[in-house]
């Protein structure tokens, strides 16, 4: 199966277990998630023939629930962009709002659910790449807390900020989706157990609409210089809500104006690292044999990664380096903590936290390829929520008057994936 | 150090190590797979240990356990919390192009180490000792790294778990260090954290520099102001605590000729190449790495608050030495001996408990060990022969053979062709004869020789010792010649 608008890179189809809470629907799987036997590129023309020997673990998940993978969808090399333009696999077009892109990271996830090609998709959000696809594609994204879901076989992008997440056309069905695949992991020693954290598994039970009498923090901050139409819409679907039992009240969350550029030094600098690996020895493009190693890694590198890669993986390297390291790389940490800070004091009087999921509606194709400070700027919302591991989900909220999608941002405490789960679910 | 401080007596030489020693456990530092080493090149590999795309680590924790009962054995502080950093840098036999290692919270800090050298005890402080996963191997096929036609890698060795041990620049000569690296060794094998058997298992890296004698303090500590404007070698490559005294002395002589010449020392990194005896410049200017050390967001912090009253360690070498002299009576010589690794002294307690303690003394410092070092062979080699050598001590201990066969015959026998005491013993005809045929022989003896009899009554010394020999004739050589001599006197007396 092959989509007009690009959704998939690999549209290899593998089947489940027989029974299962997933049995007799598809669950299409980011292309950065390791499938065996099925070729794993994370849209990058380094792993275009890397078939991984092992299943992540939500494959694993998946599987024994049921669930039958359609194919890998295409997504930003690597998970570095926000429009699913930089895969060296072509770019994705929005399904619902054809000339604009789908949003990334995980574009070809969210066009996938919102075409109907699948019923619904895992994604992995680093700094917004579930949410903002799911806001520009008019379908529900949810970032988990981190820890929540094994990383096992996702390919690392940031490993401190990234977590996998469900793509669906409703909060029931992400919620159902999320139910499978949470839980710890001994392959991965930074998963926690809900259970231990005062939490549970039953998130569909938690999708009942049921919000009256939810306490809903707006932060002011996350407002400030989104797009008019956008904002609009945000409102309208406040009020909806507002007049569903919730109540509101506006809150501050000042660090937030670092959290681009804390999201960005830290994504980068663990990049730097997290893709060293990729020299062309074992997988990738080779150098060739001129030269020596480090001039044959080098050649590898730079045949193998894209513009945007190449350009996160030289700013990564820069910010750890010597001299540099305590001006930007502790810097970044040190904002980290600050807007942990912030969220725990915010989320101390609200049980959510409610913002536009993009300050913008998606833009046009190619409109911001040549602009990546701009396309930086777009993460204002979604990157906070990494940087303070909490959960997050984007439901649509309305379309701007040209009719292109918003998606709304519920933020919710650690393990609280309940939380938003219910205030989403009263809007989709 | 500068050419005009040419009076090399007026030199006090200044060593600091790196060592790496590669941990005893079942399985690799961060995955499953076994540390065994294997036939195949890239048989014991695993998602993980091959650094493949989405594969994460997860610690053994049994790597930690050896690493806290290390931190025990040298004295050091163990924090309450242990975290892990990337080092990051590009290298074809790091399946990652970084090695997950420690750098702000290392498991070790702090320690000792007290070893004897020349008759003298000395005190090496170790400045931190931190776990860290090996890389894998590489075969360069025609040449260097960079002159090779093409490089093999091998993974299997990635990932075992490795213990980097950084002293104090506290050795002022290369005895020293073969001393404490000999002492380490011991310590570790007793604590049954590392086997000096396996190759590689023991990697140095050292540094050595000239430093004027009078900025050496009266406690023997270097004032690391000194230390950073004199100029240094570090040298590369060291795989023993023999080579390391090599290597040290050839370097230290070099520096000083250098220095007598009125030539400059370089600040460089030399290779040891032990064929040639020599450290070699590596050339390639030095400049400063940059490793980008970061936290490793996929390994949470450890806390190992309690693991040091948790985890017991042995009686160590020095503490058994000092026992067994008080316990065993044995003088420094032979508890030194008998307590060189624990396996011999393991092995000495058991005789030394089932028979006697001099018995034990005698049979395992001198004759077991003497027989082993004149084959050159290591206790190890007999490891497995333990019973059948406390069986002979049996034999001894009960009488059933004299203690010269034993020595001359059976214990030789059993090392050079590989048998069992007691058939031996059988095959040999050495199972000593019994009362009655020793009696029936000092009658025979004394009846066929009047002569000496007569001699013996008159007061000549010789004749007992003519008898003594006519009985040990008649007795195949298997009786106790004191014995024969305490019932010839009996005999002529009576
Ligand atoms: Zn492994």
């Amino acid at each position: 199966m092959s989509t007009e608008y690009n959704g998939y890179v690999t549209a290899e189809r593998v089947e489940g277990a027989e029974d299962g809470p997933l049995a007799g629907r598809t669950v299409a799987v980011k292309d950065n998630i390791s499938t065996e036997g099925v070729r794993t590129t994370c849209g990058s023309a380094m792993l275009a023939d890397y078939v991984p020997p092992y299943d992540a673990t939500v494959v694993e998940r998946l599987k024994a629930a049921g669930a039958t993978i359609p194919g890998k969808t295409n997504m930003d090399e690597f998970g570095m962009g926000t429009t699913t333009e930089t895969s060296a696999f072509g770019a994705v077009e929005n399904p619902v709002a054809p000339g604009h892109v789908p949003g990334g990271s995980s574009g070809g996830s969210a066009a996938v659910v919102a075409a109907g090609d699948a019923d619904l998709a895992l994604g992995s959000d680093t700094g917004g790449s579930i949410r903002c696809p799911a806001a520009f594609c008019g379908v529900v994204g949810i970032k988990p807390t981190y820890g929540l879901v094994s990383r096992y076989g996702l390919v690392a992008y940031a490993n401190s900020l990234e977590q996998i997440g469900p793509i669906a056309p409703t909060v029931e069905e992400a919620a159902e989706l999320l139910e499978v695949i949470a839980g710890p992991d001994e392959r991965d020693a930074t998963t926690r157990d809900a259970r231990e954290e005062g939490s549970d598994y039953e998130y569909a039970a938690a999708a009942d609409g049921d919000i009256a009498g939810m306490e809903v923090g707006i932060p002011t901050e996350l407002l400030d210089g989104a797009d008019e139409a956008v904002v609009e819409t945000f409102w309208d679907a406040i009020d909806d809500l507002e007049a569903r039992g919730v109540t509101t009240h506006e809150v501050e969350l000042p660090s937030v104006e670092h959290a681009v550029e804390a999201y960005y030094v830290i994504a980068m600098s663990e990049a730097s690292s997290n893709l060293a690996r990729f020299d062309g020895v074992r997988y990738g493009v080779s150098g060739g044999f001129d030269g020596n190693w480090n001039e044959t890694f080098a050649r590898a590198r730079e045949e193998g990664f894209g513009d945007e890669v190449k350009r996160r993986v030289l700013l990564g390297t820069y910010a750890l380096s010597a001299g540099y390291h305590d001006k930007y790389y502790q810097k970044a940490q040190d904002a980290r903590a600050w807007i942990q800070a912030d969220f725990d004091e915010a989320l101390a009087e609200a049980d959510v936290l409610a913002s536009p999921t993009m300050p913008v509606p998606p833009m046009e194709l190619g409109e911001s390829l040549d602009d990546p400070l701009t396309m930086y700027l777009a993460d204002a919302n979604t990157t906070p929520v990494n940087l303070a591991n909490l959960p997050a989900i984007s439901v649509p909220a309305g379309e701007t008057p040209e009719g292109l999608p918003v998606g709304l941002q519920f933020v919710g405490p650690a393990f609280g994936e309940h939380a938003v789960i219910r205030a989403g679910s009263a809007l989709a | 150090m500068t050419a005009q401080a040419a009076e090399t007596e007026d030199l006090a030489t200044v060593i600091g190590l790196e060592v790496h020693v590669q941990l005893e456990t079942d399985t690799k530092i961060f995955c499953g797979c076994s540390t065994e080493p294997a036939e195949e090149p890239n048989a014991n590999t695993c998602p993980v240990c091959l650094g493949l795309p989405g594969a994460l680590p997860v610690v053994n924790e049994g790597a930690v356990e050896a690493a806290v009962r290390v931190g025990k054995a040298i004295d050091a502080d163990i924090p309450e919390e242990t975290t892990f950093h990337r080092k990051n840098y590009y290298y074809p036999d790091l399946p990652k192009n970084f090695q997950i290692t420690q750098y702000d919270a290392p498991i070790c800090a702090d320690g000792e180490l007290e070893f004897s050298v020349g008759g003298e005890r000395r005190t090496v402080g170790i400045r931190r000792a931190h776990l860290e996963e090996d890389p894998g191997s590489l075969q360069h096929k025609g040449g260097s790294i960079d002159t090779a036609d093409y490089t093999l890698v091998d993974y299997n060795r990635a990932g075992t778990p490795l213990m980097e041990i950084v002293t104090r620049p506290d050795f002022r000569s290369a005895d020293e260090v073969r001393a404490f690296l000999a002492k380490l060794e011991e310590v570790l094998e007793y604590l049954g954290v590392f086997d000096s058997s396996r190759d590689g298992s023991l990697r140095v890296d050292a540094n050595l520099s000239l430093v004027d004698a009078d900025d050496v303090a009266a406690d023997g500590t270097v004032d690391e102001a000194v230390l950073e404007a004199a100029n240094r070698t570090e040298v590369k490559n060291i795989s023993s605590h023999r080579g390391a005294e090599k290597a040290l002395a050839y370097e230290e002589t070099r520096q000083k000729n250098a220095i007598e010449r009125g030539r400059a020392v370089e600040q460089e990194t030399r290779h040891w190449d032990e064929s040639k005896g020599v450290t070699l410049s590596m050339r390639s200017k030095e400049e400063e790495k940059d490793y980008r050390y970061f936290r490793e967001a996929d390994l949470p912090p450890l806390r190992v608050a309690d693991w040091r009253e948790r985890l017991a360690i042995p009686e160590l070498p020095d503490a058994r030495r000092e026992r067994f002299q008080a316990e065993y009576g044995l003088s420094e010589e032979a508890a030194s001996k008998l307590t060189s690794t624990k396996q011999v002294a393991d092995f000495f307690e058991d005789v030394a408990e089932a028979f006697d303690p001099d018995l034990a003394a005698t049979w395992v410092a001198d004759e077991l060990l003497g027989e082993l070092n004149y084959r050159d062979m290591a206790v190890t080699d007999v490891a497995d022969r333990f019973d059948e050598i406390e069986r002979l001590v049996e034999l001894v201990a009960t009488d059933e053979i004299t203690a010269k066969n034993a020595r001359e015959t059976v214990l030789r026998s059993m090392l050079d062709d590989g048998e069992g005491p007691d058939e031996i013993v059988e095959e040999a005809g050495l199972g000593k004869t019994s009362g009655d045929e020793v009696q029936q022989a000092v009658e025979a003896a004394i009846e066929e020789n009047p002569d000496a009899v007569a001699d013996y009554h008159d007061g000549e010394d010789g004749a007992i010792n003519f008898l003594v020999g006519q009985v040990m004739g008649k007795t195949g050589g298997s009786a106790d010649p004191g014995d024969v001599n305490q019932l010839l006197r009996e005999e002529l007396e009576g």
